[in-house]
């Protein structure tokens, strides 16, 4: 009988192992979409009565709804498991760099004029070169504090850059304090996010959500092709497998230590500026906020891995939306922990498995 | 272990002798009883102490009082006598005299330290919360600097033992009258009061728990994943104290008052030391100070042990540890729980020193100044730990608050210091990581590793070049 039941037990685990962490994920929208099918949900007021409906039709909203919002989550993402794939470092500052992104865009549609009786082609144009200098700046920031604050520790303890990032976590929330102030600061909404687009069978999509997907995938293709086929993108790879052997085959190691950060810094102003108009507020602490997000959908794609950030971000974007409108926004942190919990005890080296030199 | 030479008759008649014979006899038993059983003796003394108080705070003084007070100092001195001898020659051997020459004058300098400043005043409270950060570094340096368990949600321990004093020492859950070992006021209002030391005892335990519960899910991940997952649990805390209030517990009672805060907390009680209150900080400071003392004797003990040997090899390298026979999850877990112990102790002081147990305490950043703390300080290292935290909370609580704060109005300057004060922090932690990556006094063994690679690498590269 013993026996019986640890074979049992065993055939359990494999099953766990491979089917747990798809079922839970799919748990979710699973048990909500079949409780509005079943109980119906709400759909707003006709003539004083509520009207109750019985379809998909929100559950597919939320979750279009998170895949957009998620890919703000996988631009900052990709910025944190670069760094990590490369030097190990979980970037502390990445967060807040972000945040200055979003900074400066605010502060430069204030100087280009840029308002809501802006022109179409003003607009897209402003838009534009906003969005490049949002990626110059951020990428030369986070280069700046490589260079200042993690390339003399190259061969310190593990830990010591780790603090110098939160130092620079700190400065730079300090910096944004003094900029806008304390609290959150309404910018314009420039795209009018709210518009409808169109609708898919009920489903509907705003300008905010067309914006961040759009921003999002062709960055995400760029990177990937960059990685993947130029000269730089092979030393990037190099190095993160090994960098002293790195170093011996010709590689300037710390140069591409400086366009790893580069790269991270770019992605991340680009999310700011799709942060900046998607939820047409900034402030100081939305760095810190983002960055802990980030950082999650990071490790749960699995770290080091570009693909493994951009699907954790997607998903991360889910699970919020659907928390937020099924259990109400103040529960949505502990379920998105929740989550990430989940997946490192179901599976350790996150969803797509990590790329970094530990993992060889 | 002999048994008591009985006293020749001659001499029988001489009570002087005959109370130095029986003298000489408890001491031989107390010893023996030291050697077999020492940790039943403390615990016999404590409990001898506790009663003692048990009676005095209950209002049964008296003959009966005072006997046990004796007989509590008798077993106490008698079983600290045969401690001490036990321990003596390795203390001596291992303790130069200089050193401890300089911790006595330290300890004497830090109980009449608050004579030389007023009850109430900025310093004094700057240096009560100091310490009881140096309590919660030297907790979170058991996991992260002698077992290598990167742990980003310390915070959550602060948050479990500063709610343990709002439950267990206030009228929070105002159904229930249970009430022991209190009095004055807290003696007669509903609501769970229990003595302040029953209150760390129940501190101790829920955070101990707690550890265990944070580790479990970590044993099979790597550092930095570790680091995520205990970050994770740390903001699930936090964010069940932030909602607190919508969990019901039965009874109309919630599980916490969210950001409202849990308010009106008993105030400690200890015979001796004077009433605590906020306008009065030295009772609190010696609390404190002896919480920190032993913490810091528990932590100096445990590097030094079996265990804390287990805890530096799995650092160094898990595989070869566990093929060295090492117990990988009995070694990991008593890390967590014995870090989350003491975070949960100093989590409980501060809770009853700050007066009001709120969500908004419970932030990741706190997780974050802690482990600031101990890398500044030197990771692993003990002494490091306590000057990093020290060096750390009189900046934060004292120096940028109170004394540069007056700065750039003295320099002319029209602004407030405040409002730079985390960019300022940020840039002394940058400073000090750049100029001192190793922490400003490292551990002895990191120390020699470092030191000893680099005489290494010196040896192969002299040998490849002949």
């Amino acid at each position: 009988m013993p026996e019986v039941v640890a074979r049992a037990l065993a055939v359990l685990r494999r099953y766990i192992g491979r089917w747990g962490l798809l079922v839970a994920l799919v748990a979710l929208p699973a048990y909500y979409g079949i409780h509005d099918l079943t109980h119906g949900y709400q759909a707003g007021l006709h003539a004083g009565h509520p009207v109750i409906r019985h379809d998909l039709t929100q559950l597919g909203f939320n979750i279009f709804e998170g895949l957009s919002n998620g890919a703000i989550w996988a631009l900052i993402a990709m910025g944190y498991t670069l760094v990590y794939g490369i030097i190990e470092l979980i970037n502390f500052a990445h967060g807040d760099v972000f945040m200055i992104g979003s900074f400066v865009a605010a502060g430069l549609w204030g100087t280009l004029g840029l308002g809501l009786a802006t022109g179409p082609i003003g607009l897209v144009a402003g838009l534009l070169l906003t969005l490049l200098v949002c990626m110059a700046v951020c990428g030369s920031l986070n280069v700046l504090i490589e260079r200042v604050g993690y390339r003399p520790l190259r061969n310190a303890p593990k830990l010591a850059p780790l603090i110098t990032a939160v130092g620079f976590s700190f400065i730079l929330q300090n910096v944004g304090l003094l900029w806008l102030g304390g609290s959150p600061q309404g910018v314009n909404d420039l795209i009018r996010e709210n518009d409808t687009v169109f609708q898919i069978s009920g489903v509907v999509i705003h300008r905010a959500d067309v914006l961040a997907i759009g921003v999002m995938i062709p960055l995400v293709l760029a990177l990937t092709w960059f990685i993947g086929n130029t000269r730089a993108g092979r030393a990037m790879r190099a190095t993160a497998q090994d960098p002293e052997a790195a170093r011996l085959m010709g590689i300037n190691v710390n140069n591409t230590i400086s366009l790893t950060f580069l790269l991270g810094g770019m992605l991340a102003g680009a999310a700011g500026l799709v942060y900046a108009l998607y939820e047409t507020t900034v402030w100081y602490f939305q760095g810190f906020e983002a960055g802990l997000i980030a950082f999650t959908a990071a490790v749960m794609g699995g770290i080091g891995n570009v693909r493994g950030a951009v699907l954790g971000g997607l998903i991360i974007g889910c699970i919020q939306e659907l928390s937020d409108s099924r259990l109400g926004p103040q529960w949505t942190e502990a379920v998105v922990f929740g989550y990430l919990i989940l997946v490192m005890v179901l599976r350790p080296r996150g969803l797509l498995g990590e790329e970094t030199r530990e993992a060889g | 272990m002999s048994e008591p030479t009985r006293t020749p008759p001659s001499e029988e008649t001489d009570p002087v002798a005959v109370l130095l014979s029986l003298r000489a006899a408890l001491i031989e038993r107390v010893d023996a009883l030291a050697g077999r059983a020492p940790w039943w003796s403390v615990a016999l003394a404590a409990g001898l102490i506790v009663v003692r108080f048990a009676l005095r705070v209950s209002g049964f003084g008296g003959p009966l009082g005072v006997a046990l007070s004796v007989l509590a100092g008798i077993t106490f001195g008698l079983i600290s006598r045969a401690f001490w001898i036990r321990w003596r020659e390795a203390f001596v051997r291992r303790v130069p005299w200089w050193s401890r020459a300089l911790a006595g004058v330290l300890i004497v300098i830090g109980i009449i330290l608050p004579f030389f400043f007023t009850e109430a005043s900025g310093f004094m409270g700057a240096t009560i919360v100091a310490l009881a950060y140096v309590v919660m570094a030297l907790g979170l340096n058991v996991v992260v600097g002698f077992a290598g368990l990167l742990d980003l949600g310390y915070v959550a321990f602060y948050a479990l033992g500063a709610y343990c004093v709002a439950w267990f020492g206030s009228d929070f859950f105002f159904n229930s009258h249970v009430h022991v070992l209190v009095s004055g006021i807290a003696a007669t209002e509903s609501g769970i009061h229990l003595n302040f030391v029953l209150i760390l005892v129940c501190a101790v335990i829920i955070t101990s728990v707690a550890g265990i519960i944070i580790g479990l899910p970590t044993l099979r991940l790597r550092s930095d994943y570790i680091a995520i997952v205990t970050l994770a649990f740390g903001e699930i805390i936090g964010v069940l104290a932030v909602n607190g209030q919508s969990i019901h517990i039965g009874n109309g009672e919630t599980l916490t008052n969210g950001n409202s805060g849990i308010s009106a907390l008993d105030l400690p009680y200890f015979p001796g030391l004077g009433s605590f209150n906020l306008l009065k900080l030295r009772p609190w400071y010696w609390l404190i100070f002896a919480i920190m003392l032993l913490v810091l004797f528990i932590n100096l003990r445990l590097r030094d042990s079996r265990l804390g040997r287990a805890w530096i090899a799995v650092r160094e390298d898990e595989v070869a540890a566990v093929s060295m026979g090492i117990p990988l999850v009995r070694t990991k877990l008593t890390a967590y729980a014995i870090g989350a112990t003491f975070g949960g102790m100093s989590g409980a002081f501060l809770g009853a020193f700050n007066t009001t147990v709120n969500a908004g305490q419970f932030a990741f950043s706190f997780s974050i100044f802690v482990l600031a703390m101990i890398i500044v300080g030197g990771l692993g290292s003990i002494w490091g730990v306590v000057l990093g935290a020290l060096m750390l909370s009189y900046i934060n609580y004292y120096l940028i608050p109170d004394v540069l704060n007056g700065l750039p109005g003295d320099l002319g300057l029209h602004f407030s210091l405040t409002q730079l004060s985390f960019g300022i922090f940020g840039f002394l932690l940058v400073l000090v990581m750049i100029l001192r990556p190793q922490g400003l006094f490292p551990e002895r063994r990191r120390r020699m590793e470092l030191t000893a690679g680099i005489a290494a690498e010196d040896a192969q590269l002299v040998e490849a070049q002949e």
